[in-house]
């Protein structure tokens, strides 16, 4: 994206035209993205798929707040809406990477690890 | 008389236009990148469409839903919000990023080498405190290498006395350490859980700078075949400060988006992020006409996705460190409707 005030640049972009990350599925999308190199078009139906949704669920925060906790692939929380029982950030990426078989680096150990 | 509009100018700063002349600033925009570029105008629809964006009087433009694409947030964090780990857990928790970037405030990988263990360990609570994939983000910068800050001869010195074998070699030198200490510094950071490797602003220095985040790339994708691997460019143009660098067989310098994706594809990259950068005395409506104009040809050739830099300066956004978030939108709403581009 680039450089900018908070408010300015991050913000506005995400509500713009952003995935919503967290709150729905936008990071899942960029996995595929980043690490196949997947366009835009491929990653959303893969996504959708495995997710058994459809795709406009994708930006969906309701929608796709349900579908995350059932598969355990962490989702955002507030003050009066917690979730103890939530997997950790590693599990859920573990998670995240059998359900797209996209290998994770950081879910996996390094050093001695592997992806 | 015709009623204006609020608009913006590539500085930021307010200027009323009417919808005509929103239309003539959109109509020369184009045109002068199309000239430029040697590409294709925008078309009428496309030039419809961007002028019902920005003769709009509402404060914010959006994507239609369901068009919506990913973000890749480069540099996230800010001071204000804490330790660097702890602003990229925001972003994850607050700010809805659909990526996020640990980045250091000296943002030259030549800079990072010095410290990258402390950097190992900042991604290292970055992976286990997120869920978001995570990338690591530095400068190519090839400039550090020149004296008095680096070893080899200041081309930007020998170049004005004519100096051309000197400063061509200087810079031939430079490649070959730059590409050593980004490889060096993008492994261990992949080592210490990283997701993906950001280069940032590539070809900020020229050709040889492009010419060694691309070598870079290439050692990168053959050592760890599942990294993802971001290259954002400067600029629509690459510098020819030396002039005859090619990478297989494709001469750099002179390269604009279309060029620039091939070869950054080629070389084993998974995001591709073209730039255009911003005339500050010219409308927001005249720069995004002009960077779409640039972009859109690479749209053609793409293997992988396009993430259009659109930061402060850059991709029509005003060169503002506190750019209007009427601007910002429809920036980020005119790269998307019209490029269909994979992310920003």
């Amino acid at each position: 994206m680039g450089s900018g005030d908070t408010f300015g640049m991050p913000v506005a972009h995400a509500v713009a035209s952003g995935m919503n990350g967290l709150r729905a599925a936008g990071d899942l999308v960029a996995r595929l993205e980043m690490t196949k190199g997947m366009r835009l078009a491929e990653a959303k139906r893969t996504v959708a798929d495995a997710l058994g949704v459809g795709e406009a669920d994708l930006s969906d925060p309701l929608v796709m707040h349900e579908v995350r906790g059932q598969l355990r692939l962490g989702r955002v929380f507030e003050a009066e809406t917690t979730y103890p029982n939530d997997p950790s950030p590693q599990e859920a990426k573990a998670n995240i990477g059998a359900l797209l078989a996209v290998p994770v680096n950081g879910a996996a150990a390094r050093r001695g690890g592997g992806a | 008389m015709e009623p204006t509009i609020i608009t913006r100018l590539g500085d930021g700063s307010a200027v009323r236009l009417t919808r005509d002349e929103i239309r003539r600033e959109l109509e020369e925009g184009t045109e002068t990148a199309a000239a430029r570029a040697k590409a294709p105008p925008l078309a009428a629809d496309e030039l419809e469409h961007l002028l019902d964006i920005f003769a709009s009087p509402s404060r914010f433009s959006a994507v239609d839903i369901g068009d919506e694409v990913v973000l890749s947030f480069d540099g996230s964090g800010t001071p204000q919000q804490g330790s660097r780990v702890n602003a990229l857990l925001q972003y994850e928790q607050c700010l809805a990023a659909d990526t996020c970037e640990l980045y250091h405030i000296d943002y030259s990988y030549k800079a990072v080498k010095t410290i990258v263990v402390a950097e190992q360990q900042a991604m290292k609570e970055a992976r286990e405190r997120l869920t978001i994939p995570v990338h690591y983000g530095a400068q190519p910068d090839l400039g550090r290498y020149s004296a008095p800050d680096g070893p080899c001869g200041n081309w930007s010195e020998l170049l004005p006395a004519m100096r051309i074998d000197e400063a061509r070699a200087a810079q031939e030198e430079a490649v070959e350490l730059a590409v050593a200490d980004m490889v060096y510094v993008a492994g261990e950071l992949w080592e210490a859980g990283a997701d993906g490797i950001n280069f940032d602003t590539a070809g900020a220095g020229g050709d040889a700078d492009f010419l060694a985040t691309l070598l870079a790339v290439e050692r990168l994708r053959a050592a760890y075949p599942d990294m993802g691997i971001m290259v954002g460019m400067s600029g629509e143009m690459v510098l020819g400060t030396h002039g005859q660098l090619e990478y297989q067989g494709v001469r750099l310098a002179g390269l604009k988006p279309a060029g620039q994706c091939e070869v950054v594809q080629r070389a084993g990259a998974t995001i591709f992020g073209p730039a255009v950068n911003v005339s500050t005395s010219r409308t927001v409506a005249w720069n995004v006409a002009r960077a779409l104009t640039f972009m859109k040809p690479c749209m053609a050739v793409a293997g992988i996705p396009v993430h259009a830099n659109v930061g402060m300066g850059v991709g029509g956004v005003p060169m503002n460190a506190f750019a209007p978030v009427d601007a910002v939108s429809r920036c980020s709403r005119a790269c998307v409707d019209v490029l269909k581009l994979d992310g920003l």
